[in-house]
């Protein structure tokens, strides 16, 4: 387990690129500020959405359920907590949240787990609103001193605390025995590995990152409404950013969200009255020439240049 | 041929960046629009925000535009769709900021999505003349945010002046003291609740029937039957749009019978009135407008003659006020945003509604709370210093 020159090197870009990514608010404009808040959340999401769903191929649509989750604990919270606080209790429970969910479906196969993460968003809201109602008006409203900047770096952070996780479950010996999950599970259940625990625990990754992108966001909502944090179009955008850059690779995801980011800016900006109907016909173009994305895009250019060096 | 997609997308994104970059021009205002016109509130917007505002727009250039400074200027109209999703309306209005470099912004629809703009609103120092949000923080958030400003009254307002509605009629023999209220499951149906229940107990009212129901709920019937078999004399929904519309119908169907009947957001609506006929009849809702005034009846006219709609008997005359209050201070003070902020808090000015002058709180003290359908149009029955409050008349059954 030791690193290798390449890794080291792939270290130290890494860390060149984020520097660079830190400096986005020096740069003094607040349009490019609010493009890079948008790119980082759904780098956050996207890319802990591949950890999990890119080896085991169980496609997750519970982001909104740990999302909404995240802005109701800031919401909840942020008058008797400090924020950073409640960004680690939003982790806590959407990690134990995921670990439930994930106790209950994952043993199921595919389809059941599709349906059931895609109900947990209307779920929770429920529960959540159920409370509230009982309750009284409660953690409706969200006025920090937090600005753009500040939630970029907290953003920053985090896309760099998945990163990092994302890289060190891949040396580990669990994602090791993910990978052979996704290839085959029967063979691998046959070599001793206990294939639920090993889901549960790699579901728990994307429930505690997006329950913290949540509550890093909700000073930014300033008001939050269970029809705005639990919104169900969240948990397509990562699904379709994650799958446009590839979900094969850790950096995959991030090479989706970044042109997605920009093609949204793009249709929202030059369709106001048709922005929902370009974007659907922006998608079904993506779907029909990139089906790997852009990582497979990236593969099969580089496997051309290779031949053509040999020949 | 694998290059061609991504080179069609570069392309795209090309293009429609030079289509960006057109937008500026010397002697028009450019004036931002964000609001839904796809997601869950377009079906609000579409009716209350966008008419008001292409009206406004095509009548200050039917006119010549505004005066600026001795100067005549067109009004641009820069309008985004944000998908009735906070996110997006943050993008919009940091678009219109920066990229298309808005002399002003008009507020957007929906407490959330205003709120969600108040910050940038702030930071880029425009005035933010809200309409559709409500809420009863107007203190917090006016110190938070001292050029935004509020027109459309407060949650307590609203809740508490139907329990003054209420309470009139029973002293005045017409009702008795059994309510049954119920309220959807979301953040302004919970707000309304919450301060209407203790405003009801401390009014003397009996509250026969109590519950929530989750929004986005189809079947109602269990809500109405419910509430009907409490045998209450008043019946009170703190309600959203659908179900503004889906009580309303199992009401008629259950053919409860109460001396009063309340729905909350979107009983002003000119659909409901066509949808229920005479059956609308003595049906109460929040808002209202003065009908006979002079001002609306001309404002109503154009709306329909431009849009082919009527406006509604709440907030789309309300939005038209807010225009018409940011139009008189750009031609009193000029483009500078901060001038015009500081012209709303020290200015009364003469709108559709009447006048309207902003208070400590940079909030309008004057609106409507109540309103009722009587012979097919929706009347301002309670206001907070409006004039032309109608009576009160009786539910009488739903024929």
């Amino acid at each position: 387990m030791s690193l290798t020159g390449s890794d080291l090197r792939n270290l130290v870009l890494a860390a060149l690129a984020l520097g660079i990514c830190a400096l986005l608010p020096l740069s003094g404009s607040g349009y490019w500020l609010g493009l890079g808040v948008t790119i980082a959340m759904f780098t956050a999401l996207a890319t802990s959405w591949a950890l999990f769903s890119g080896p085991t191929h169980y496609i997750s649509l519970a982001t909104a359920a740990f999302f909404g989750v995240g802005t109701y604990v800031t919401g909840l919270g942020i008058d008797s907590l400090p924020y950073w606080g409640l960004i680690g209790i939003a982790g806590a429970i959407g990690a134990v949240l995921a670990a439930l969910v994930g106790l209950a479906t994952l043993r199921l196969s595919g389809v059941y787990f599709v349906i059931f993460t895609l109900g947990l968003a209307e779920l929770v809201r429920q529960v959540i609103t159920w409370v509230q109602n009982n309750s009284g008006q409660k953690g409706l409203y969200v006025l920090t001193d937090l600005d753009e900047a500040g939630i970029y770096w907290w953003l920053l952070g985090l896309v760099t605390a998945v990163f990092v996780t994302g890289w060190l479950i891949g040396r580990s010996r669990l994602g090791f025995a993910l990978r052979i999950i996704g290839d085959d599970e029967t063979v691998a259940a046959h070599s001793g590995i206990n294939t639920a625990r090993a889901k549960v625990l790699l579901f728990m990754v994307p429930g505690a990152v997006a329950a913290m992108t949540g509550a890093i966001l909700a000073p930014r909502y300033v008001y939050i409404e269970p029809s705005l944090a639990f919104a169900p179009i969240l948990s397509f955008q990562v699904v379709i950013m994650a799958l446009l850059g590839g979900a094969s690779r850790l950096w995959g995801p991030l090479v989706g969200v970044i042109p997605f980011t920009f093609l949204l800016e793009a249709v929202s900006a030059n369709f106001p009255n048709q922005s929902t109907l370009v974007i659907g016909v922006a998608f079904l173009i993506i779907v029909y020439f990139l089906p790997n994305g852009f990582v497979g895009l990236l593969d099969r250019a580089l496997t051309r240049t290779g031949h053509r060096r040999e020949a | 041929m694998n290059r061609r997609p991504f080179l069609k997308l570069v392309s795209a994104l090309t293009l429609a960046g030079t289509l960006t970059a057109t937008a500026a021009s010397a002697d028009t205002i450019r004036i931002g629009a964000v609001a839904p016109k796809t997601g869950g509130l377009a079906g609000g917007a579409t009716v209350t925000q966008w008419p008001s505002i292409y009206l406004w727009v095509d009548q200050v250039n039917a006119a010549g535009g505004l005066t600026v400074d001795g100067e005549q200027m067109m009004i641009e109209l820069i309008e985004y769709d944000d998908q009735t999703n906070p996110g997006e309306t943050i993008k919009a209005v940091q678009r219109l900021a920066t990229q298309d470099e808005a002399h002003f912004i008009i507020a957007p629809y929906g407490t959330g999505l205003n709120l969600a703009a108040a910050p940038l609103f702030d930071r880029y120092g425009y005035p933010q003349i809200a309409v559709s949000a409500i809420t009863d923080q107007q203190p917090e958030l006016s110190d938070k945010f001292p050029n935004m400003f509020f027109t459309l009254g407060t949650t307590t307002a609203l809740a508490a002046d139907l329990v003054g509605v209420l309470t009139d009629m029973r002293e005045a023999g017409d009702l008795g003291n059994r309510v049954a209220m119920v309220n959807v499951a979301d953040a302004f149906g919970i707000e309304l609740a919450t301060a209407a229940k203790p405003l009801f107990l401390e009014a003397g009212f009996e509250l026969v029937y109590e519950t929530s129901y989750p929004l986005g709920t189809q079947d109602l019937s269990p809500v109405i039957k419910g509430a009907a078999a409490a045998e209450p004399d008043a019946f009170v929904a703190w309600s959203y749009p659908p179900d503004t519309f889906g009580l309303t119908e199992q009401a008629m169907i259950e053919d409860i019978d109460v001396q009063a009947f309340y729905t909350a957001v979107a009983t002003p609506f000119p659909s409901y009135g066509g949808r229920f006929g005479a059956a609308a009849d003595g049906v109460l809702g929040a808002g209202g407008v003065n009908p006979d005034s002079p001002a609306f009846q001309e404002y109503a006219k154009a709306h329909m003659e431009l849009t082919g709609a009527a406006p509604d008997y709440w907030a789309s005359a309300t939005t038209y006020a807010s225009l018409e209050i940011l139009a008189q201070s750009i031609e009193a003070v000029g483009l500078d945003r901060e001038a015009v902020s500081d012209h709303l808090r020290e200015t009364t000015f003469e709108t559709v509604l009447g006048p309207i002058a902003f208070d400590e709180n940079n909030s309008n003290p004057a609106f409507w709370t109540v309103g009722q359908w009587q012979d097919g149009v929706f009347v301002g029955v309670a206001s907070r210093g409006r004039d032309g409050t109608a009576p009160v008349i009786l539910k009488d059954g739903w024929k």
